[in-house]
């Protein structure tokens, strides 16, 4: 993912000499080749998180557009108080861009999960939060973002997520990515867990259980229609994210769910119940520990299909 | 292009002008700050009388010097230097934290024209400056850019990080400007957190230091008018002033951070900062 980022963002800064690249000392073997071409326009601030969002600020408000690169919270939580008066108050077209959202550093411990930032964006006044849910949908995401004028936060994956789409799909503010109609069950994700939300899809398949798929990479502002949609065909929406589940995808589904007019449905939230993980794990290990892997997503939607048809 | 205002005694008329504004100001608000109004007017006076190239009538212009107050709590002074020089009418003032009021009690740049960045949580002001001044560099642009901190903002973590990134670009079109009233909100800065040796501290971080009495309009101008002190590297003034300056019964009192001069203090206030209204 994050190469596909830098390839986009190469492709921009070729065609528009306002876009910067400001990183915080991460990146290495990833920004190298910005850094060669656009020396001029690349910057790296050190450990420095405020500064870096601070500098981008003061980017921006002489007219550039700069994207910020780091990893997990850092660019995100460390310097939360800078995003939100520096960058949200004034609504500049900055991107905050987050290598390893969810689980992606799993081994490296909580310190580096970035499980409650989509939350905090999602707070943020006037924040576009993109959370690409594999590698064709990088590209347009960062796209998005550079075409916003105000702040933007893209949570990327770090790298070998399996790429879900056959060609490489529209993002547009607001929309969503329906890849699947589904009139048991509507899967709706955001970010790179979409590959274990498809092979959950194709078990329930396997075992005559139509589920469609919604991949939904900008999380704010919100897909509504799409899961209007998915309300109306279907008996069951299930929410899936690799993140807490305060603030997350799931609670922003059922704010939509909620809405005066839309078709009662039943509404399964998998998410993090707690994001502090104290043990060492791969990004697999530690979402089948939360059930978010395809069995277990699975398994999950069989298992609330069976109560919603008890209930009834 | 110029500096809005004029001679050195238009300076001092704008001091004592900026100084009974912000008294006014905040006796009718009931706001805090006042004290740090005081301790800058003479610094701003100075700046926006004879220094900044800003132009009232086109706050936007490229190539204009960028002033960003770090210290967003005395925004009273700020308004009022900006109202005197014309960047909006006067009368505005008088609207100051009073109810739909663009004129906000922490600096705000949305509808206030010339103010350049919105501020109030300190330790936010450097950085943004320091984005702004490398900007200027890369671009080829020869405008300057002035940050003004307060001693007590020192505290903030995120403005050292600042510190040790203008000298690392060589931003010597930055110019930091330290209020060193030596008080902050719960005390004396020596006693809550000792910046003491402050000139050897940003030394040490490869600025160029200029230590002056920050109530002496010459010395301010002589100072800014030398930046950079050092070619190839970012200059800090660092400002020796009085808490409440020209106001003998607040003058480095930790009180008139917080305390509004009643009806009978604001009188005397006024007559001693030498209002002409």
């Amino acid at each position: 993912m994050r190469h596909t980022f830098v390839r986009t963002l190469l492709d921009l800064a070729k065609d528009d000499a306002s876009v910067w690249l400001v990183c915080g000392d991460l990146g290495y073997s990833v920004l190298d080749e910005f850094a060669a071409r656009f020396p001029e326009r690349y910057l790296n601030v050190g450990v420095a998180e405020q500064n870096m969002t601070g500098v981008a600020a003061g980017l921006a408000l002489s007219g550039k557009i700069v994207f910020t690169y780091s990893i997990a919270n850092f660019p995100v939580a460390r310097c939360l108080e800078q995003v939100r008066n520096d960058l949200c108050y004034h609504q500049l077209n900055v991107t905050i861009v987050a290598v390893g959202g969810g689980f992606a550093y799993g081994p490296a411990g909580y310190t580096h999960h970035a499980v409650e930032d989509l939350a905090l964006m999602r707070a943020m006044p006037g924040m576009m939060v993109l959370a690409p849910g594999d590698p064709a949908e990088v590209g347009p995401a960062t796209r998005a973002a550079f075409a916003c004028a105000g702040p933007s936060y893209l949570r990327l994956g770090k790298g070998g997520e399996p790429t879900v789409h056959t060609h490489v799909p529209d993002i547009r503010p607001g929309d969503a990515i329906v890849l699947r109609e589904g009139m048991d069950v509507t899967l709706i994700s955001t970010g790179a867990i979409l590959g274990e939300v498809v092979g959950a899809a194709d078990r329930l398949a396997a075992r005559g259980i139509r589920a469609g798929v919604i991949s939904m990479p900008c999380l704010q502002p919100m897909g509504a229609a799409a899961v209007w949609h998915a309300a109306a065909r279907s008996r069951l929406v299930m929410t899936v994210e690799e993140h807490g589940r305060a603030g997350g995808l799931g609670e922003a589904v059922a704010a939509v769910l909620s809405m005066a007019g839309v078709r009662p449905v039943a509404l399964e939230i998998c998410a993090l119940t707690s994001t502090v993980v104290n043990v060492a794990g791969t990004q697999a290990y530690l979402r089948r520990m939360h059930g978010l892997d395809a069995d277990g997503l699975a398994a999950r939607a069989v298992a609330a299909l069976q109560d919603h048809a008890r209930e009834r | 292009m110029r500096a809005v205002g004029g001679n050195a005694s238009d300076v001092r008329g704008l001091a004592a002008r900026i100084r009974a504004h912000a008294l006014r100001m905040v006796h009718r608000a009931n706001m805090s700050h006042i004290g740090s109004c005081l301790s800058i007017a003479d610094l701003l006076a100075t700046l926006y009388g004879n220094v900044l190239r800003v132009d009232p009538h086109h706050p936007d212009a490229t190539g204009r010097d960028r002033f960003i107050l770090s210290k967003g709590h005395a925004a009273a002074i700020l308004y009022a230097v900006l109202a005197e020089c014309g960047f909006f009418p006067v009368s505005w003032l008088e609207t100051y934290c009073q109810d739909g009021s663009p004129l906000l009690g922490h600096v705000n740049s949305h509808g206030v024209p010339g103010v350049e960045v919105s501020t109030g949580s300190l330790g936010h002001g450097l950085p943004i400056a320091c984005g702004m001044a490398l900007a200027g560099k890369r671009d080829g642009e020869n405008h300057r850019v002035v940050v003004m901190l307060s001693d007590g903002e020192l505290d903030e973590g995120s403005s050292w990080e600042a510190m040790l990134f203008a000298p690392q670009h060589q931003l010597d079109n930055l110019i930091a400007i330290v209020d060193c009233n030596g008080i902050q909100s719960f005390g004396n800065v020596a006693d809550v957190l000792d910046l003491h040796p402050l000139d050897e501290k940003w030394r040490a971080f490869r600025w160029a230091v200029r230590t002056i009495d920050g109530h002496d309009h010459a010395a301010i101008e002589a100072a800014l008018s030398a930046a950079p002190f050092e070619h190839g590297k970012p200059s800090v003034i660092l400002a020796r002033t009085v808490k409440g300056k020209g106001v003998s019964f607040m003058e480095h009192q930790l009180a008139w951070h917080y305390q509004a001069p009643t009806a009978g203090q604001l009188a005397q206030a006024l007559a001693e900062v030498g209002d002409q209204a």
